[in-house]
């Protein structure tokens, strides 16, 4: 089963590559041009094409990249013409960081306060917890980084402003300098996750197990970790797994607010120089995660199911 | 242990139950008296709807999300009023002082955790002893019921045991902390036969050895007969007669106390036609295996159902009888062997039969809830194989549904245009007939159609079914491992074991001894209105008469 859907996950990435390889040459206008610019002549064009390979027919051109990529080389960047390798490193470091780094400040906390309101549901705590996480959920996440920006670094002077890391910043400091964008992510990620706990959990109090539980004269707090929660975990994982991919491909908008040298910054930087070997191999990068996320989920929900775990 | 001045250890007086639906209270117990000393078994018995469960529960101090206690309602247990006691007071007696068994082992253990560990689980949170203890109290029990592999088998998943021996698990589970009462809540009603008189032996024996009192809710008097001392018989939340266990069977009172009793007079009345006779369907050296499965299921199936004639097809779970109604039906495509419709070979796979052949073959299954759309008007449910099969629209279509109403007894002007969800289980079953009957078949296929309902309205639906094969003609093909089911309406009966056949032949001489050994073990498997009958069954069984239970 597992093997099944690895290789499941290797045609899905292998049908991503050809998408998007297809997707960035039917753009107009090509990275010639583009570096160019003023200086764009037909002939100095044709010959800039040719140094590049662009005048190759696109499927010889898609062999090569992906052929470089199965060997680990995602090219070289047509903007300062270094290998892309080198920055790639660095910049996915830093979105895993700050991604995992926001995860296990909202995972917990999601399912903390998610466990909770099944607990208590339909009482002053269930419903407060609601509105706060459906509003923040609700405003842009943008917004929410100016909000905590505003507050937090320009009045209260707590934190800093910019997230600006480099290869020398110690792990303490990235810790620190990161740790705003963190809020904001989990804000934005955290009422997701908890709703699904919750009602994942209160799904099955209607069970004849948890009634039993009950009868046996459980408290009800042990009811809800010991007997619900246990049952609950598939839907639960599904949740945060694509929360997690979000967290480190969707957090393009927030690397741009606080200046933070990640991946997103780097496609938003490739897209704007028609940088294209940089906007496929961070596409290529962002759907492998949504894949191996998935996968991981998959493999929890085996895991966390005695059903599949210890068959008959 | 507390100090108990009271002769009883369970007083309930005047309970009175409501609960919320539809926007208001309805009472669901009108004031119910009940004592129980220890060591005493006290039988509740009632149909659905009766409230035994919901007195079951109120024994524990305990409703049902959405109900509640009416004022004046008193439950004492050993000193300790459980209509006004805390939340934490009560919590602290169920599971240690009173436990409770559910009717399905399968949905009340929690499927995360190991059997053993929701043994100990009481044990543990109540503070009566270590895991450890638990444990080997566990394995000393489980071996002291008779479980297989005693030490190792409350390690595995409850999925990972069989029904019976869940339920027998189950039991165990509820003496961990060795309570003064334990409430069994229909142990056996969705067991089989011949693992229910299994599971009936554990509880006894377990409730002679701690001597702890129990009340023993059933609809099956049979079978409370054999657990009781006394009998209470409810209806509608009502308490309708009270008496000792002999004295109850053997002079009811009351009239709907004897009805109860009767209902397992009823017989078949029509004549089935000869076996001279072509066969309408005949199921010729059917081996049959299901796609992911390694063994086949069924092995060399063969028989026939003549008109006018019903077969019964007699089993336990697992052996093989619901798959041979989906081989004639063509839903499983056999891997040997044919059907042939009234002289005519049909195709293996429904999807290459005619209409003709599709609507000549009908089936009826046991859960009328599921079997019907409950978004769909009567109308729609019982007139759609009316268009499907026979074409019929406007008048025409109005006409036969006013018809096929009448024929199942339900006024065509009250029910044509209500919903399932509006309808009792008896009447929906008649609603999954109406429509058998809509696409005017020759022969019908009832799947356990009336174990899900209460013996009266089963008793309703199988004069029903005799009535219209007196009117129509009709063949059919009884799957049911109730012999009393079989008795009543049988002509010939199959007996099936594993996939195979073991044993063909008219009701009368299947039914009589000589028997196979199997067939002897299913029927001597029924418990019988005889408060005396365990005790003789399980003797001779002791003595190495007789067969084990064939599914473990």
């Amino acid at each position: 089963m597992l093997a099944q859907r690895i290789l499941l996950g290797l045609l899905t990435l292998f049908a991503i590559s050809l998408i998007i390889f297809l997707a960035v040459s039917m753009l107009p206008g090509d990275a010639a041009e583009a570096i160019l610019g003023q200086a764009a002549t037909p002939e100095t064009v044709a010959a800039l094409r040719r140094q590049l390979g662009l005048d190759l027919p696109p499927h010889i051109r898609y062999l090569d990249w992906l052929g470089g990529i199965l060997q680990g080389d995602f090219g070289t960047s047509i903007g300062n013409g270094r290998e892309i390798n080198e920055v790639l490193g660095t910049r996915v470091y830093n979105t895993i960081f700050l991604a995992l780094f926001a995860a296990s400040i909202a995972v917990p906390l999601a399912l903390f306060c998610g466990i909770l309101a099944a607990l208590y549901r339909n009482s002053l705590y269930d419903r407060t917890v609601n509105v706060v996480t459906l509003s923040s959920i609700s405003t842009p996440e943008f917004f929410v980084a100016y909000i905590l920006l505003l507050l937090i670094s320009v009045k209260a002077g707590w934190l800093p402003s910019l997230s600006n890391v480099r290869l020398d910043t110690t792990f303490t400091e990235h810790l620190e300098k990161t740790l705003l964008p963190a809020l904001v992510l989990t804000l934005v990620s955290m009422a997701h996750m908890m709703r699904m706990t919750r009602a994942a959990i209160i799904n099955l109090l209607a069970n004849a197990y948890i009634e039993m539980a009950a009868l046996k004269g459980m408290k009800r707090f042990r009811i809800i970790v010991h007997h619900a929660l246990p049952n609950a975990w598939a839907p639960i994982v599904n949740v945060v797994v694509i929360n997690l991919a979000y967290l480190i491909v969707g957090v393009i908008v927030v690397e741009v607010v606080f200046v933070y040298p990640g991946l997103g910054q780097y496609l938003v930087d490739a897209v704007q120089r028609r940088d294209m070997p940089v906007v496929q191999a961070c596409c290529l990068i962002f759907a492998a995660t949504y894949v191996i996320l998935n996968l991981i989920a998959d493999i929890l929900s085996i895991l966390t199911n005695p059903r599949l775990l210890h068959p008959k | 242990m507390k100090s108990n001045s009271a002769e009883y250890l369970l007083e309930m007086k005047n309970v009175k139950i409501e609960g919320f639906s539809d926007r208001r209270w309805h009472d669901i117990v009108n004031g119910i008296d009940l004592n129980l000393k220890r060591g005493e078994i006290l039988g509740l018995i009632g149909e659905s709807g009766a409230g035994k469960s919901t007195i079951g529960i109120a024994a524990m101090g305990f409703c049902k999300a959405g109900c509640r206690f009416k004022p004046g309602s008193s439950v004492v247990f050993d000193g300790l009023e459980l209509t006004s006691a805390s939340e934490e007071e009560k919590r602290r007696l169920r599971g240690a002082r009173i436990a409770y068994v559910a009717q399905s082992a399968a949905a009340a253990f929690n499927p995360a955790h190991k059997i053993i560990d929701q043994f100990s689980e009481s044990v543990v949170q109540h503070g009566v002893g270590s895991r450890e203890e638990a444990y080997a109290d566990a394995k000393d029990l489980y071996s002291k019921i008779k479980m297989p592999e005693p030490d190792t088998i409350g390690f595995r998943y409850p999925h990972q045991v069989s029904g019976g021996q869940l339920q027998r698990a189950m039991t165990a589970m509820a003496l961990s902390c060795r309570p003064d009462l334990i409430i069994f809540d229909e142990p056996t009603t969705a067991l089989d036969v011949t693992t229910q008189i299994e599971v009936l032996a554990t509880i006894r024996d377990i409730v002679e050895l701690f001597n702890t009192a129990a009340i023993y809710i059933s609809h099956d008097l049979a079978v409370v007969a054999q657990m009781a001392d006394n009998i209470i018989v409810l209806r509608y939340g009502d308490l309708v007669e009270e008496a000792e266990t002999r004295r109850m069977l053997d002079d009811p009172k009351e009239d709907y106390t004897k009805s109860l009793w009767a209902v397992r007079t009823f017989k078949k009345t029509t004549v089935a036609g000869s076996r001279e006779s072509e066969p309408i369907v005949k199921v010729n050296h059917v081996t049959a295996q299901y796609p992911k499965t390694k063994e086949p299921v069924l092995y060399d199936v063969d028989f026939e159902v003549h008109p006018r004639e019903t077969v019964a097809i007699v089993g336990e779970s697992g052996s093989g009888k619901s798959t041979a109604a989906r081989v004639i039906t063509g839903l499983l495509p056999p891997l040997e062997g044919s059907i042939m419709l009234d002289g005519e070979l049909l195709p293996s796979d429904y999807h290459d039969r005619t209409k003709e052949q599709l609507k000549s073959a009908q089936m009826i299954y046991q859960m009328a809830d599921t079997a019907i759309n409950p978004r769909h008007k009567i109308r729609k449910i019982v007139g759609r194989p009316l268009s499907f099969y026979l074409g019929m629209e406007g008048d025409e279509k109005h006409r036969r549904l006013n018809e096929l109403m009448d024929m199942i007894e339900m006024d065509p002007k009250l029910y044509l245009d209500r919903y399932p969800a509006e309808l009792s289980g008896g009447q929906k079953q008649r609603i999954c007939i109406a429509r058998a009957l809509a696409a005017d078949p020759k022969f019908i296929i009832c799947d356990e159609i009336t174990s899900a309902l209460d013996q009266l309205v089963a008793e309703g639906i199988l004069r029903l079914l005799d009535r219209l094969q007196q009117e129509l003609n009709l063949a059919y093909m009884f799957i049911t491992h109730d012999l009393a089911t079989v008795r009543a309406i049988a002509d010939r009966v199959i007996v099936m074991l594993q996939g195979r056949i073991v044993e063909q032949g008219e009701k009368g001489v299947v039914l009589q001894p000589p028997h196979h050994e199997y067939t002897e073990l299913l029927l001597s498997s029924v418990p019988e209105m005889n408060p005396d009958w365990m005790d003789r069954i399980m003797a001779e069984r002791a003595s190495g008469k007789g067969m084990r239970s064939a599914g473990n």
